[in-house]
């Protein structure tokens, strides 16, 4: 049973990362299982400067699911590619570096930032972060913007370029088409949910920022159909994410058209999440009559 | 090495109004410190837990939390009986760096659900040859736990806001009437009592447990974070740079 698939700058082993903002920078979840196992690891978004992030409480839990306001925290891109990345060079697993910023010109600078990476085989353009004041969803909800900042990412990069979409639109299709105008290598979807949850007793939303982005098994319906409604109205790459908590997840996501996918809550709830859906992969494809992890891609269209 | 292990509950009471007390074995018990947590997964819930640890018993490999009933998480944990097993990640976060102070006699101050990780402190304080002197508040005379526990160990006095145990009022009233001579306090509960403690004790030396909603657990959502106090610009992780902090090393708000 072949788990491998290939897309642009990377050569997966299997199908299995886990999604940005979810799995830091890796060290941590390195305790708990070897990082080899997995297909890429898709690492925190980086922006130019050091963000401090929004006040907490930052999450809440919801049915099936979570929000979360965590406003891009993370320690600069310089940092990140002198303290962060170098770590995970022991594993023979490719890093998509996550790019944030505020304007068209942070997004470059990030970008170029990286190129001096060794450690980077390609980019994830983060154009759909739910909780930051400046920037981020305002570029994943206008098609103009989109392609814009997509192009601008893709002349500053040696490396392949995926756009996270935002499901916070009316068109998912306008805006996957718009970022391929824009030169984009492949794209990952979705990102969070704008959402919200209310105290009874305290009479207040419970994220101090109001709302978050809700995510997990919550979101997976939503994820499914517009990643099923792209694949059929353009060719590019896909990477799946929402809600993956088990292998019939990803091969849902793979039947829908993702190429390979990325897992993000789950990793919160068991630490174990990536590796145990991994290895219960072959078997679920098996059982479902697929010969390997390429054979099921799109095949959710055929009926 | 902090790892996930699905474990045995030896024993499960409850020990005060909405207030249980669970006994786990683990080969890992002897590896928790005071001050540090566990991160516990349940069934109908997408984020895990985070409960301190009470005490440990080396000798039989386990170890005893305390938790109380604050929302659906918390009510769902309630339920489970000696017998059954949950899924666990140990040992998480810091503890209490106990090997660096020198210490004659130490303040505990504890409110509420702040309590348990302060009795295995205590305990270990204890065993050290460290006098203790404990002040404990509770909302209520129903709330109150382990008070007999404390006493074994040293002066103790209890503190409930509406005056229905002990003294009437805060921890911080009692702590008023107290000598001053002791060498480092050590506080967990809620927040605005960790403030009015830390501010009543600035001319101390001192270390406190926080806490707040997380994701993860172990340091990379960065949901849990406490300005620093050093650079406000700058964060610490309760869930793995803490919980516990020096007094003077995080920004409360």
């Amino acid at each position: 049973m072949s788990l491998s698939t290939k897309m642009p700058g990377l050569t997966l082993k299997n199908p299995v990362m886990p999604a940005s903002g979810c799995f830091g920078f890796g060290k941590e979840y390195s305790q708990f299982f070897d990082l080899n196992e997995l297909g890429a690891i898709i690492v925190k978004a980086a922006t130019r400067e050091a963000r401090y992030g929004n006040p907490t409480p930052r999450v809440a839990e919801t049915a099936s699911g979570m929000l979360n306001a965590i406003g891009l925290q993370n320690p600069g891109v310089e940092k990140i590619i002198d303290e962060e990345l170098p770590f995970l060079r022991q594993f023979d697993t490719p890093v998509i570096a996550n790019v944030a910023g505020s304007t068209v010109e942070e997004y470059e600078h990030v970008t170029k930032a990286l190129n001096r990476s060794e450690d980077v085989s390609a980019l994830e353009l983060n154009i759909s972060c739910p909780n930051v004041k400046e920037g981020g969803v305002q570029f994943g909800t206008d098609p103009e913007l989109a392609k814009e900042v997509t192009y601008a990412v893709k002349q500053a990069s040696n490396y392949p370029v995926y756009v996270k979409l935002s499901p916070n639109v009316a068109n998912i299709i306008g805006m996957a088409k718009a970022v391929a105008d824009g030169g984009a290598d492949g794209i990952s979807m979705i990102n969070t949910l704008t959402g919200m949850q209310i105290n009874l007793k305290q009479r207040k939303p419970i994220i101090a920022n109001k709302t978050g982005g809700l995510s997990g098994p919550a979101v997976k319906p939503i994820a499914i159909r517009m990643i099923y409604e792209v694949r059929q109205a353009l060719d590019l790459p896909i990477i799946g994410i929402g809600g993956i908590v088990t292998a019939e997840d990803v091969v849902e996501y793979l039947l829908a058209g993702a190429n390979a996918v990325a897992v993000g809550t789950a990793n919160f709830q068991n630490p174990l999440a990536c590796p145990e859906i991994i290895q219960a992969l072959p078997d679920v494809l098996n059982k479902y009559g697929f010969e390997s992890v390429e054979d099921a891609i799109g095949k959710g269209h055929e009926a | 090495m902090i790892t996930k292990q699905l474990l045995q509950i030896i024993s499960h009471v409850q020990i005060a109004e909405d207030t249980f007390e669970v006994v786990l074995q683990s080969s890992l018990a002897k590896e928790l410190k005071p001050g540090q947590f566990v991160h516990i997964a349940l069934k109908n819930h997408m984020l895990r837990r985070p409960v301190s640890v009470a005490g440990i018993d080396k000798e039989n490999n386990n170890f005893t939390i305390i938790f109380k009933i604050f929302g659906e998480g918390t009510r769902e944990l309630s339920q489970f009986r000696a017998g059954d097993a949950l899924d666990v990640i140990l040992p998480c976060g810091s503890y209490y760096p106990l090997d660096d102070l020198q210490l004659d006699h130490a303040l505990i101050v504890g409110g509420g659900i702040g309590v348990p990780p302060l009795y295995y402190l205590a305990k270990t304080l204890k065993e050290k040859g460290v006098k203790v002197t404990s002040v404990l508040g509770f909302q209520n005379k129903d709330q109150v736990f382990y008070e007999e526990k404390f006493q074994l160990l040293g002066d103790t006095h209890i503190a409930t806001n509406d005056g229905s145990y002990g003294s009437q009022g805060f921890v911080t009233d009692i702590i008023s009437g107290l000598p001053d001579a002791f060498d480092y306090y050590f506080s967990c509960g809620p927040t605005p009592m960790l403030k009015a403690v830390t501010n009543q004790l600035e001319a101390h030396n001192g270390y406190i447990s926080l806490e707040e909603r997380m994701g993860c657990g172990v340091g990379t959502c960065y949901a849990c974070v406490v300005p620093s106090k050093t650079d406000p610009t700058k964060s610490k992780k309760i869930c793995k740079d803490g919980p516990v902090f020096a007094a003077n090393e995080v920004l409360l708000t």
